[in-house]
């Protein structure tokens, strides 16, 4: 994986359904200054821009690069625009870190982004192709199927949604950039919510926000502050209409786990992770991706989150942050996992903390569950 | 850094018009065709450019993976970019030393909408945008800042092109890119996959650098970023037989020859450049097949590719591409 890189700034904004306050360019230089401040530099120390995002079509400005540029201090150096549909966070970090490992640059910032108030991300998703169907189902009629197919293999009980959606909004509730904020919410206040998409309720699924995460990303040479080392990274693709493909526990999660895990000396994640930062935009996806990426065995998953023990005081925290059913700038949701299981290793997540968190993964998915972008960071230097 | 070349080219024969193929159908002859130059059937890492506002729908490259055929699941990216600047991410990602071949391809159908209005969309969407100037418009501005004999550069691409199997047939010399559909692919080796191969272009140096988006912060006569790029690529070392720029409007040529420092010894656009043939999304990726095409083939000995992205020039990258590593 090349040279040795670092997390070495993390900038969020705060994540909310309206900020009618500033333009996409003054979102994305927010959380860009943030990240810089936390790392102690400026624009100028910046050799290289990474920006990610989901589709175009969410906002309607193509490329947006182009404009964002100005805003990210990036006139006179390279900038690069990452799409990977909801993947693409985890993704604009690992282009980022590709570039402090491929020995081109010492400093890279990304950012990734999403205004969803001046979007319409479920019409944008229901668009197609020409000469192809449209689902006009939005992610949340697309996924279901797929929960349900889970539920029947694994004999998953109908509650287990439900405890995800209160254990992840009570952590929202310890992070003060979390969308979300439902003082006093418990199973039964998600039981009363209509439902969406069976088996999926209103208070099982994500919002829609607005925000902009950022990192710093740096090679050693070129540290400040406190570092959280990249110990892998690793990016897995299929074709979403291939014949026989598994859409419940999907090949190129499970071998993007293992090329993850195999760089970062994991053989049994749930005891040598101390926290994971997992998409989870579905309340039921928690138990199936603790499945996919090795956490459990096969029809297991349901029983870990049952047990407690990717609770905050569980023994493998999923999370922490409140995760993607708390906020969700979609084009940005993967790289704040990526950048939060950062924090959790630099120490700096505050209230939400995992108590002497070591080595943490960062997961991002999307398309139809046919992409992934993982990384795990650590506080020692690989 | 470490040796990466260009080892395969393919590019669509192009049309000035919808053939009725969708988007995998279009690349999946040429991925073939780079399988088959290269000897590699699997490749360490994947990335693609394309642009969803051309199809009008969300994830166009999501479609694409069923013509690369990725499974077992691959590494693969994508940038919502020109594919040259995918080339420039699997450049990096071969520089990491654990793999070493790499699948690039772009590729657009500017049949299918209204390209002029579509790239209004790339502007400032709060300033910039609601002035309702499109892609032909803001060129226009920037035609009327420098001086350029757009005549005679549309002349001699048009004449270059007639020996080009894959460029439009157009029936007189155009100062425009043309509306086209089409797609591109190049593969790249590196490490022991350069040893095993004698036909090659390597890359001597790539780079890429931005300007500012709004035309009123730029000199719009010169380009500060290609010639930024060109340095940081080392364009200037040695002599250029062959540049191929992705000029999209004739005066642009003028703008990139002086930014790249080229003299009267180089031949500028002998495929007859994207004046020609421009599949949006594949064309600066094609500037890059070209060049290592003419190194593969002998009539260059260095050669000098360019890709742009953004309005009037915003966004420029250049690689030089020779037999030598």
């Amino acid at each position: 994986m090349g040279n040795r890189c670092a997390v070495i700034g993390v900038g969020q904004t705060h994540y909310t359904t309206r900020r009618r306050d500033v333009s996409m360019a003054g979102l994305v230089r927010e959380a860009a200054l943030r990240a810089l401040e936390d790392a102690g530099l400026t624009f100028a120390d910046i050799d290289a821009v990474v920006i990610g995002k989901a589709p175009d079509l969410f906002e309607g400005v193509m490329m947006p690069e182009a404009y964002l540029a100005d805003a990210l201090g990036a006139a006179g150096k390279p900038v690069t625009r990452v799409h990977t549909a909801g993947s693409v966070g985890g993704s604009t970090a690992l282009v980022g870190a590709s570039l402090i490992q491929g020995g081109v640059h010492d400093r890279v910032l990304v950012v990734a982004y999403e205004k969803q108030s001046e979007s319409n991300a479920t019409w944008a998703l229901s668009t197609h192709l020409p000469f192809t169907s449209s689902l006009v189902v939005g992610a949340g009629g697309y996924f279901a199927p797929h929960i349900r197919d889970y539920m029947r293999r694994s004999g998953a009980p109908d509650h287990i949604g439900a405890l995800v959606a209160v254990k992840d909004r009570l952590n929202a509730l310890k992070n003060p950039y979390a969308h979300l904020k439902i003082p006093g919410i418990d199973r039964a206040m998600v039981e009363s919510t209509p439902m969406l998409w069976e088996p999926i309720r209103y208070l099982e699924t994500c919002p829609s926000s607005d925000g902009a995460c950022a990192m710093v990303l740096s090679s050693e040479k070129a540290v400040t502050g406190t570092p959280a080392w990249v110990h892998g990274g690793a990016m897995r693709s299929e074709p979403i209409f291939r014949a026989g493909r598994d859409t419940v526990s999907p090949q190129a999660g499970i071998d993007c786990a293992a090329d993850v895990y195999r760089q970062a000396g994991v053989t049994d994640p749930r005891r040598d992770l101390d926290v994971a930062e997992v998409y989870v935009p579905f309340s039921w996806y928690e138990p199936m991706w603790l499945e996919n990426l090795g956490f459990c065995g096969v029809n297991e998953g349901w029983k870990l989150t049952e047990s407690g023990a990717t609770a905050l005081d569980g023994d493998i925290p999923w999370n922490a942050s409140g995760g993607v059913l708390s906020s969700n700038p979609i084009g940005a949701s993967g790289l704040i996992r990526f950048a939060e299981a950062a924090l959790q290793v630099r120490g700096m997540a505050g209230e939400h903390q995992v108590e002497g968190a070591r080595k943490a993964l960062g997961h991002a998915y999307g398309g139809g569950a046919q992409f992934f972008a993982m990384w795990i960071v650590g506080a020692e230097k690989p | 850094m470490r040796p990466v070349a260009v080892a395969a080219f393919a590019q669509t024969t192009h049309t000035g018009h919808d053939t009725g193929l969708a988007e995998a159908e279009l690349i999946l002859p040429i991925i073939r065709s780079v399988r088959e130059q290269s000897g590699l059937q699997e490749f360490g890492f994947t990335c693609s450019g394309s642009c969803d506002y051309l199809a009008g729908a969300p994830f166009s490259f999501v479609s694409a993976l069923d013509a690369v055929g990725a499974w077992p699941p691959i590494q693969e990216s994508h940038v919502e970019m020109d594919a040259a600047f995918a080339l420039y991410e699997a450049w990096v990602r071969l520089q990491h030393g654990d793999l070493d071949s790499a699948l690039v391809y772009g590729f657009g159908k500017s049949s299918m909408g209204d390209l002029r209005e579509i790239m209004t969309l790339q502007l400032d969407p709060y300033y910039l945008a609601p002035l309702g100037l499109d892609q032909l418009s803001y060129a226009g501005l920037q035609g009327s800042a420098v001086s350029s004999d757009v005549k005679k550069i549309a002349r001699r691409s048009w004449e270059s092109a007639q020996t080009n199997e894959f460029a439009l047939r157009l029936p007189e010399p155009v100062e425009t890119a043309p509306i086209t559909d089409g797609a591109a692919a190049i593969v790249l080796v590196a490490g022991d996959l350069l040893r095993e191969r004698t036909n090659l272009a390597y890359i001597n140096g790539i780079a890429h650098r931005i300007d500012p988006h709004y035309p009123g912060m730029r000199d719009l006569a010169l380009s500060a970023s290609a010639a930024a790029a060109a340095t940081a690529a080392g364009v200037g070392k040695g002599h250029v037989d062959v540049a191929e720029l992705h000029v999209q409007f004739a005066h642009e040529e003028t703008i990139l020859v002086k930014a790249l420092g080229l003299g009267a010894g180089t031949d500028i656009n002998p495929s007859g450049g994207p004046l020609a043939a421009n599949p949006v999304m594949a064309t600066g990726l094609i500037r890059i097949g070209e060049a290592a095409r003419r190194v593969m083939d002998g009539t260059a000995a260095r050669a000098v590719a360019h890709a742009t992205s953004g309005p009037c020039l915003q966004q420029n990258l250049v690689a030089v591409l020779s037999r030598e590593s």
